[in-house]
């Protein structure tokens, strides 16, 4: 039987579809449309709202396959792996696509060698030779200082992730119609040497990528003592707060403040760096913001490149009057 | 207990510069280091020895001056080491990566956990840690910040995800993969040093691996780098000067009024 078809893995956090699910589906949608083939979105866990899996059909999706059971709840790598290898055997995908989170970074490469499928990680852009069906995966390598293009010729089904963020969800249609299958995993597919025993919320992580202000701290600020400066730019502006990886390397803010291509993704629609060179790795992060600011002592540097705003100047003069400044405004607003 | 920790030679990254005209890496004079993010896995493995007892065996797969990465992990304290190398393993993507590392840790055998890195900062992928596991029939838990506790048959521990820490409960054997915060590096000792000097390093070829020829390298690799371009990013940046005091009054306020009519205040 031959392979055809794009799917996405869709997620879920307690029965509610994630964001991820959407920005796959933009993805999917415009591959589906080239390769002239359906989109089926793909989900595994338990009690998965009903209203959310019709969402995934009214944003793009031609069908929804949901495998559930109660093991399937959170990720757990074999049973996941399981049910996605269950799917491959019986559907043929020829495409499948996932977010490159805590989830798809596990999951996809346990299910490709066992596929034996080609997976290229942290895609940035994905298009389809229309003829061949090979997918074009285009990501960074080498700390970002290059992009590498990589196709699958041979082996099908051919599996990449994409960095969350880097995509638009896709937005409802109005009347559209799809297909939705909702499965009972079998017990031979829940086995697991994995057991999720507990679980500890950390919201500041959390924030960061759904933030629609990011204000970003770099080395230019010198030393932990103070960052509470960008702290309370960042309370003016209702921003979270992020940082560069030299700033996490120090130890001056925790890892899970990292942006860039080690670290985090964000697409505010306002990111603001202070003290932040503009290596191409911290451009992976953040290049997709809206609006770009910089503040920068060094008029040469590269942040400039890819800023909407810049001023040239020292941080420790600039960010204090703009903080304020933004608090008069608006407290006037 | 026997923990192995894949390690991998890569190119200094932050020292890289790129050939502007054909868009490659310029590979002469940049020094190969351990993957920065693989000294996170043999901190812990060499923590985990230290209180359980037991043996850290590192190996890599790369070409023959990948030995010098083992050294250093020796350095650090780890027990022994193997270098996996053969010119078939050439052009090994992911897939072919952890077939063969999978093949080169069966024959090692006898382990409780094997600990990768989180990433190489080469590749960049994080594709290989599951990948051994999915080779082995192993579970795996990515991620991990924390190990909480080591028992006979299981460990437990914290993983990183989007919206905190996982905590998790892994029967042995099992494929862990790290991150940064799990523990500070250690630097190597000069008692380290000598012994990582006489210490005897085997290496081993295909052939002395149960693995299927046409399964390595590139041929055995299910993708192909088909282009490689530099990326281009500009936006055309309103750029101010803020010299002095009444200039950084005046920048500022121009970038309120610019983030005013964005309506991003
Ligand atoms: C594989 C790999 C992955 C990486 N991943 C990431 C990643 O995910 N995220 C990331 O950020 N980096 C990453 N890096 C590191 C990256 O290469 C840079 O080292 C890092 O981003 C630099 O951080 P920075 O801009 O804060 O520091 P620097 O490059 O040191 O820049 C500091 C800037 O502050 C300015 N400055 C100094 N004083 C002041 C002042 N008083 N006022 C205003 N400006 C001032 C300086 O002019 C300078 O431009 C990665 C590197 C590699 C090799
Ligand atoms: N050639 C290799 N030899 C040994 N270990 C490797 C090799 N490549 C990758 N690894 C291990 O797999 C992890 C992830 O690598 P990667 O998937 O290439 O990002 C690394 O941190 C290492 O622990």
């Amino acid at each position: 039987m031959k392979y055809s078809g794009i799917w996405i893995l869709a997620e879920q956090d307690g029965g509610r579809v994630q964001r991820i699910s959407y920005e796959l589906l933009t993805r999917g949608r415009e591959l589906a449309e080239k390769r002239n083939t359906d989109l089926t979105a793909m989900i595994f866990g338990h009690d998965i709202n009903a209203d959310d899996l019709q969402e995934l059909i009214d944003c793009g999706a031609d069908r929804v396959v949901a495998m559930e059971a109660s093991e399937l709840e959170h990720f757990l790598v074999e049973p996941y792996s399981a049910c996605m290898l269950r799917i491959i055997e019986e559907y043929r995908p020829e495409i499948i696509i996932a977010g490159a989170t805590s989830t798809g970074r596990t999951l996809m490469p346990y299910v490709a060698i066992k596929a034996h499928a080609g997976l290229t990680a942290d895609c940035t852009v994905l298009d389809i030779e229309a003829d061949t069906g090979n997918l074009l995966q285009t990501r960074p390598a080498i700390g970002g200082n290059i992009l590498a293009t990589i196709k699958t010729p041979s082996h099908r089904p051919q599996m990449a992730t994409v960095r969350p963020r880097s995509t638009k969800p896709a937005a409802k249609q109005p009347g559209r119609s799809g297909e939705i299958i909702r499965l009972e995993a079998t017990a031979d597919l829940l086995t697991s040497r994995v057991r999720r025993v507990g679980f500890e919320a950390s919201e500041e992580s959390h924030s960061l990528q759904d933030a629609d202000v990011v204000v970003a701290v770099g080395r230019g600020i010198k030393k932990s003592e103070n960052i509470p400066l960008m702290q309370e730019l960042a309370d003016a502006l209702d921003a979270a707060l992020g940082a560069s990886r030299d700033v996490i390397d120090r130890g001056w803010m925790s890892y899970p403040h990292q942006i860039g291509l080690s670290g985090k993704t964000v697409t505010p629609k306002f990111y603001l760096g202070a003290g932040v060179s503009g290596s191409i790795q911290h451009l992976a992060g953040m290049q997709t913001a809206e609006t770009i600011v910089a503040i920068n002592t060094d008029p040469d540097a590269q942040i400039f490149n890819v800023a909407d705003f810049g001023i040239v100047g020292d941080l420790f003069e600039i960010v204090p009057v703009l903080t304020e400044k933004i608090r008069q405004v608006k407290g006037n607003g | 207990m026997r923990i192995i920790v894949p390690i991998k030679q890569v190119p200094e990254t932050n020292a890289v510069r790129m050939d502007e005209e054909t868009g490659t890496m310029i590979r002469e004079g940049v020094e190969a280091i351990i993957n920065p993010l693989d000294l996170y896995a043999i901190e812990i493995a060499i923590r985990m020895r230290d209180e359980h007892g037991g043996e850290v065996v590192v190996i890599s797969m790369g070409p023959p001056k990948a030995v010098k990465a083992l050294r250093e992990a020796i350095a650090m304290g780890c027990d022994s080491a193997v270098l996996i190398s053969d010119k078939a393993f050439a052009g090994a993507d992911t897939w072919a990566t952890s077939y063969v590392l999978a093949g080169a840790i069966k024959r090692i055998g006898g382990y409780d956990l094997i600990i990768c890195g989180e990433r190489a900062t080469d590749g960049d992928t994080g594709q290989v840690g599951p990948g051994i596991a999915s080779f082995l029939e192993l579970p795996v838990a990515s991620y991990i910040g924390k190990v909480d506790s080591v028992a006979e048959k299981s460990c437990r521990v914290h993983r990183l995800v989007e919206t905190g820490y996982e905590v998790l409960e892994v029967d042995l054997p099992a494929v862990l993969t790290v991150v940064k915060e799990i523990a500070d590096p250690r630097l190597p000792t000069l008692r380290g040093k000598q012994k990582a000097r006489k210490m005897d390093i085997p290496t081993w070829a295909g052939g002395d691996l149960k693995v299927e020829p046409d399964k390595l390298g590139l041929n055995g690799s299910p993708t192909r780098v088909v282009k490689i371009h530099k990326p281009t990013v500009a936006r055309n940046c309103q750029k101010v000067a803020a010299a002095d005091e009444q200039a950084v009054e005046q920048a500022v306020d121009q970038l309120v009024a610019f983030l005013q009519g964005k309506d991003l205040m």
